[in-house]
């Protein structure tokens, strides 16, 4: 028997594939991760006995723009799995480039932030604002980073001889639902942390 | 020529281990976690014997004041993470698949890697007694007790490591638990056919997945607290020590449910089964775990009260504390209600699980007790808290897996544990139970703290303290006795049918053991009680074919490469950084490894 055949969906009793419901459900569990994250920040907005604070700080048009690329990569995520879905492996891997590339971006942008904030006084333990926002958005980042490593993962997958064809679009499909999600979760942060004053 | 000969017995041994090692056979790693997580029960015990030891009489000298710190955080955190949890690992892995009438578990290899992480977690809390000291801090870890000022040893980021690790191995399991017994179920089982044992596994595997990542951003935080200089729980700095509180309870509190649960799925196929008449009010008790399940998100705050919430909390906490007593009420008249009528066998099993139900319902009392403000304030930090949590801790979760273990032993080893030692041994641990933890009570009442190392004489806690130690080692003559019997069954004979005790559930329809593949024919499934519905209406087996065309998943040592990953990491984090980068190395050598790999 071929590895194709096998990589067609098992029988499920939901008729969902396994790993789909895994991803699902994982996710559920995330929302629970980045909710703790999120309401440790809000507990302690203002609470800081020291400066800076985050109007000190923040730069509402570079984050502004990186957050712009990060939901545009999650177009280009929707258009990798069209592609995979519909068997057009070049634009599969041109689109999962584009969004490897957009996360990039992404992480760089918040790489230089974190910097400059160190840079002006804003250290990890200087007060509540610093503890809370590096520790929300450095998780952020780090599942951004791992988007990224599954991303690269399954481009270079895809070069192998039985590479990603349609028969496997669930892999791309399951990554693009954690992608999708880690883009909402930055939606509620970008909002609840540098919107709302 | 002697050389060959022992060179081929060493190849076979060392296969054989590895067999183990590269496992993905729900059934070998339900073995597994069994014993390890039995193992982790003696460990345990023996640490709450030497607790129970020092305070045996007044001004003990037995063990000093640190290291009793440590004992009493242990033994909690080892009963809890490493006994309990995983003894009802144990019986989720293996009992999945047969109850549902499946060949595994969705994601055998993610199986293995939870149980390997188990290990490693494991055995990182248990040596910290040996390298730089055990956590002492309680296996709640309260700021600012927690915090480096106050434990500047590195105790408490043993706790906070093995606790991470040991969560992520949860989580694992618990997803792959999930999807399996919502995906993975024999044709004609619909989700109110379940047997009662998988609805209280499901609503398990939900709990931890959704309060496991709570506690996970506790630890983090406390990590980072310890460590890079934030202060999210140190109040001199702006940190906030009940917000720490608040996060450990919101997993604390489902985590009693997690706990407690399994054994309540046991008793509801031992007693039916051993009452030979379905269970009663089948719907009732599923609907009772799963209002259990949700209720448990909403009653953290009860471990509270003493804080100063104020008032509307404590009315809304002290409500929804006392809100959660009626499904459980409702599993316990249930449960009645089956034997009542019935033509019941009592045998080990069967005492075990009444003896769940008579020491459970004593637990829940004093915790509907807990539930008011004006008492818990009486009762916070007395060993009356301590006595309930015992009673429903080792008066329930613990001999419900005891009623586990003598009702499934035929079925897993096709052997059956002897009845009068297994009697023996109940009733020497139902007395050392109850000697143990009742006048625990009274101490409470009478105002003994907890977590004290020592106390003087003339207190009036002298008789009731010694009592209670003779009890604990009553209740550890018990435990012997069950390892005598488990030992000595050992060497028996197999002579299990396939289903000795009649039941009616799936696991009851293949041979004892099992084959590999569990089944040999997916059996149909045409009623809530399957066996049962067919013996009923003359439905013979679906013969064996004569030609089987099954396939297994191979073994794969990437679960054991990957949780050595884990561990580096969580060594790292201990130790030096750089070790933590080389674990994520191996962790990203091992990911992809494993998705590489065939399993076809």
């Amino acid at each position: 028997m071929s590895a194709a055949s096998h990589e067609v969906q098992h029988h499920t009793t939901t008729g969902v594939d396994n790993r789909k419901m895994l991803m699902w459900v994982f996710l559920a569990s995330e929302c629970l991760f980045f909710g703790t994250l999120i309401s440790t920040y809000l507990i302690f907005k203002g609470q800081s006995l020291v400066g800076p604070l985050p109007e000190e700080v923040f730069d509402i048009v570079l984050t502004s723009a990186s957050t712009f690329i990060l939901l545009m990569s999650s177009l280009s995520m929707v258009l990798a799995v069209y592609a995979v879905q519909h068997g057009r492996p070049t634009m599969m891997k041109a689109m999962l480039l584009l969004t490897i590339v957009m996360g990039l971006i992404f992480l760089g942008g918040q790489v230089y932030e974190f910097r400059h904030f160190n840079h002006i006084g804003l250290g990890l333990g200087q007060n509540q604002f610093s503890a809370s926002f590096y520790v929300l958005t450095g998780f952020h980042g780090l599942h951004v980073g791992v988007g990224v490593f599954y991303l690269i993962s399954l481009l270079i997958g895809s070069t192998r001889r039985n590479g990603l064809g349609k028969d496997r679009a669930l892999w791309v499909d399951t990554a693009g639902l954690y992608w999708h999600f880690v883009d909402i979760v930055w939606i509620v942060i970008f909002t609840l942390v540098y919107l709302i004053p | 020529m002697a050389t060959a000969v022992g060179t081929v017995g060493q190849t076979t041994e060392q296969s054989k281990i590895w067999g183990w090692m590269t496992t993905v056979d729900h059934k070998k790693i339900a073995a597994l976690y069994g014993v390890t997580g039995f193992f982790f029960f003696l460990v345990g015990g023996v640490e709450a014997l030497l607790v129970r030891t020092q305070l045996a009489v007044p001004e003990g000298t037995v063990i000093d004041a640190d290291l009793y710190n440590q004992l009493f955080s242990t033994h909690a955190l080892t009963m809890i993470f490493l006994a309990i949890m995983p003894l009802g690992a144990s019986f989720f892995n293996y009992f999945i698949p047969l109850q549902i009438g499946a060949r595994d578990v969705a994601f055998p290899r993610l199986n293995a890697l939870g149980y390997w992480m188990y290990l490693s977690g494991g055995v990182m809390l248990t040596l910290s007694f040996f390298f730089g000291g055990a956590p002492d801090g309680g296996w709640f870890g309260y700021a600012p007790l927690s915090s480096e000022a106050f434990s500047p040893g590195r105790n408490m980021d043993y706790y906070t490591v093995s606790l991470l690790i040991l969560g992520t191995s949860s989580l694992i399991s618990s997803l792959n638990f999930i999807v399996t017994i919502i995906n993975m179920r024999a044709p004609g089982m619909t989700m109110m056919r379940l047997p009662v044992y998988m609805w209280m596994t499901l609503v398990v595997a939900f709990l931890l997945v959704l309060s496991l990542p709570v506690i996970t951003v506790g630890l983090i935080q406390l990590y980072f607290d310890r460590n890079f200089g934030t202060s999210f729980f140190v109040p001199a700095t702006g940190g906030d020590p009940i917000l720490w509180q608040h996060i450990f309870w919101i997993f604390g509190h489902p985590e009693v449910y997690v706990l407690i649960l399994p054994s309540m799925g046991i008793v509801s196929e031992v007693i039916p089964v051993m009452s030979r008449k379905p269970l009663f009010g089948y719907a009732a008790i599923v609907f009772a775990g799963a209002a259990i399940g949700v209720l448990g998100f909403g009653v953290w705050s009860h471990h509270m009260f003493t804080t100063g919430l104020g008032t509307v909390p404590q009315v809304v906490f002290s409500a929804s504390t006392m809100a959660i007593g009626i499904p459980t009420g409702i599993k316990i008249f249930n449960w009645l209600g089956t034997m009542y009528g019935g033509n019941i066998r009592f045998n080990t099993a069967m005492y075990f699980a009444v003896g769940f139900i008579a020491l459970f319902t004593i637990g829940g009392i004093s915790g509907v007790m807990h539930a008011s403000p004006a008492v818990d304030t009486q009762h916070q930090d007395t060993y009356f808290v301590v006595a309930h949590i015992h009673y429903v801790l080792f008066g329930g979760a613990i001999m419900g897996i005891f009623s586990g273990i003598y009702y499934w032993f035929p079925k897993i080893t096709g052997r059956f544990l002897d009845e009068s030692l297994g009697k023996l041994s109940f009733w020497i641990m139902f007395i050392g139970m109850n000697a143990t933890f009742f006048p625990m009570h009274f101490l409470g009442v009478s105002g003994m703290p907890r977590r004290i190392y020592t106390y003087e004489a003339g207190l009036g806690w002298d008789t009731w303290n010694l009592v209670a130690t003779i009890g604990s080692y009553v209740l550890a003559f018990g435990v012997l006795i069950f390892l005598i019997n488990f030992f000595k069954t050992m060497r028996q004979p197999q002579t299990a049918s396939d289903n000795p005790w009649g039941g009616s559930t799936l696991e009851w329809a293949t041979t004892s053991p099992p084959p590999e593949h569990n089944f040999d024919v997916i059996p149909e499934v045409r009623d809530r009680d399957p066996l049962w519905y067919n013996r009923d209406h003359g439905i013979e087996p679906t013969p064996r074919p004569e030609h089987m065309h099954i396939h297994m998943p191979p073994p794969s040592y990437f679960p054991l490469v990957l949780a050595g990953g884990v561990a580096l990491i969580g060594l790292g984090l201990l130790t030096h950084l750089g070790v933590a980068v080389a674990g994520a190395l191996v962790v990203v050598y091992g990911v992809w490894g494993w998705a590489l790999e065939p399993t076809e």
